[in-house]
């Protein structure tokens, strides 16, 4: 069998990716010195720091930054963001390493940051705003089930306390906000800024 | 004084507490927050995890709604929406192309946004709008004998956050002060909760609420004050599961700032929603 020669390799399809997304520009400017990864709060759950995430992406190995955990522990409270003596807009970065990771389906198996995201998502297109019940009911459902039994309590405790409504509200234009998202998505996908 | 108000998604139903008492602590001071017609989700940290341009919109949705309705400012309480929606215009400013491609979108509903309503936190327009000596003046019932820790969080006063110290807030313990309160020094008071990390990977979002609350607890405090639905839900809503897991006994009232605001004020319990609280504060309260 003939190999198909148009086939790119992730690391292709991750150059391209990078050219078209203004934040990794900032990474050449990195200069290695550890105060990202010196300040995340989550860094001891991670598999690479930050600062080694940007040291290996420059130095080529970027595979295992792509299929890494780093970006889903990233909790985003931008504090490298802050820090960084060049100004490396850490933070979105881990956004658009999960937003490739995402697109091409590589997202580490232990994973559920993901699903989290296309569920709460998925909210927003059918009602215009988050349903807190359905959202949480639907996550734990997909990712762990035994986990929405431990959920029970607090969820309980929140109704009793008049903090969980179990009817969804449904903005007044959802038709308005449909449109606007899904002309979004084709202006997305037909070509990117530049 | 009015400002047009954004809720979001939490402060309507999980912190319908720290939503009312925002709007009662407002009335009071003679600011009024008028509620911005048929708002949508901000977007929060989802939307820019799957598609930048779909995440922008769904922000510039809600700040175009604002333009038209004759408002500079939009004033929020949640410090995700704070974060996201200011997002939109910093990427807005900075890209013009992608600004263009923004408006194409919004043109789907024949909206158009100019990138230029400004978003403010309530904390903001509380310490700097009304001012700390109006609030003083106003104070009716000292809480001469709680001691606050004053968790400003993460988003709140990062990346965008101009009004205050990044690093070292200050503004909310300057607020919370006026009510004559003791504001106890607290390293983790600009520390993450672990956000949706609570969701996803438990253990660590609960071991990031659990140096909190050991920090806070350190310093003699008697309640932790939130300026964030997610804060709050991390922090009062796991709290019995970090017990469990880390052999503790917390039991530390966490209390959106308006309500700790209100009492000063004057406010009853029960226009404050105190009793919404899940850990009760009434033995911080008689002190």
């Amino acid at each position: 069998m003939a190999l198909n020669t148009t086939t790119t390799t992730l690391e292709e399809e991750f150059v391209l990716y990078a050219n078209e997304t203004p934040e990794f520009e900032a990474v050449k400017r990195c200069i290695q010195c550890g105060t990202c990864a010196g300040s995340c709060p989550a860094v001891k759950w991670m598999d690479y720091s930050p600062r080694k995430v940007f040291g290996m992406l420059r130095s080529g190995l970027v595979e295992p930054i792509l299929k890494s955990r780093t970006p889903w522990i990233c909790a985003s409270c931008y504090l490298c963001t802050a820090r960084c003596p060049k100004n490396i807009k850490i933070t979105d970065i881990m956004y658009a390493l999960k937003r490739f990771a995402i697109k091409e389906n590589i997202v580490p198996q232990d994973i559920t940051g993901h699903i989290l995201i296309k569920t709460f998502t998925s909210m927003v297109f059918k009602y215009g705003r988050n349903f807190e019940a359905e959202m949480m009911t639907t996550f734990l459902l997909k990712t762990n089930p035994f986990s929405a039994i431990s959920l029970t309590g607090l969820a309980l405790s929140l109704y009793m306390h008049q903090r969980m409504e179990i009817l969804p509200h449904r903005i007044k234009a959802m038709n308005e906000l449909s449109a606007i998202i899904k002309k979004a998505e084709l202006i997305s996908k037909n070509g990117k800024e530049e | 004084m009015e400002f047009l108000y954004y809720p979001g998604c939490s402060l309507g139903v999980s912190a319908s507490n720290y939503n009312i008492s925002a709007i009662k602590v407002c009335e009071e001071l003679g600011i009024t927050l008028k509620e911005i017609n048929d708002w949508n989700c901000c977007g929060a940290t989802s939307f820019i995890a799957l598609d930048e341009l779909m995440g922008t919109v769904v922000s510039a949705r809600n700040l175009a709604i604002a333009e038209k309705q004759g408002f500079k400012e939009l004033v929020v309480t949640c410090s995700g929406c704070y974060v996201t929606l200011k997002k939109a215009n910093t990427h807005m400013k900075e890209r013009p192309k992608f600004k263009e491609q923004v408006n194409e979108a919004l043109g789907a509903a024949n909206m158009t946004y100019s990138g230029n309503v400004e978003i403010r936190h309530l904390i903001e327009v509380l310490a700097l709008d009304c001012g700390l000596e109006k609030i003083t003046k106003s104070i009716k019932k000292p809480l001469k004998n709680l001691k606050i820790a004053a968790y400003s969080g993460c988003q709140l006063v990062r990346p965008y956050c101009t009004f205050d110290n990044k690093e070292f807030p200050h503004v909310l313990d300057d607020l919370l002060k006026t009510t004559g309160a003791t504001v106890v020094d607290f390293e983790f008071k600009a520390r993450c909760c672990g956000g949706m990390l609570m969701q996803t990977n438990k253990e660590i979002a609960e071991k990031m609420v659990l140096d909190i609350l050991e920090d806070a607890t350190r310093h003699n405090a008697d309640c932790i004050a939130t300026a964030c639905p997610l804060c709050q839900m991390n922090l009062e809503g796991f709290q019995g599961s970090i017990n469990t897991h880390f052999h503790k006994e917390y039991k530390i009232p966490i209390m959106p700032f308006t309500q700790i605001m209100g009492l000063a004020l004057g406010l009853k319990e029960g226009d404050l929603k105190i009793k919404r609280n899940l850990i009760s504060p009434e033995l911080a309260l008689a002190k």
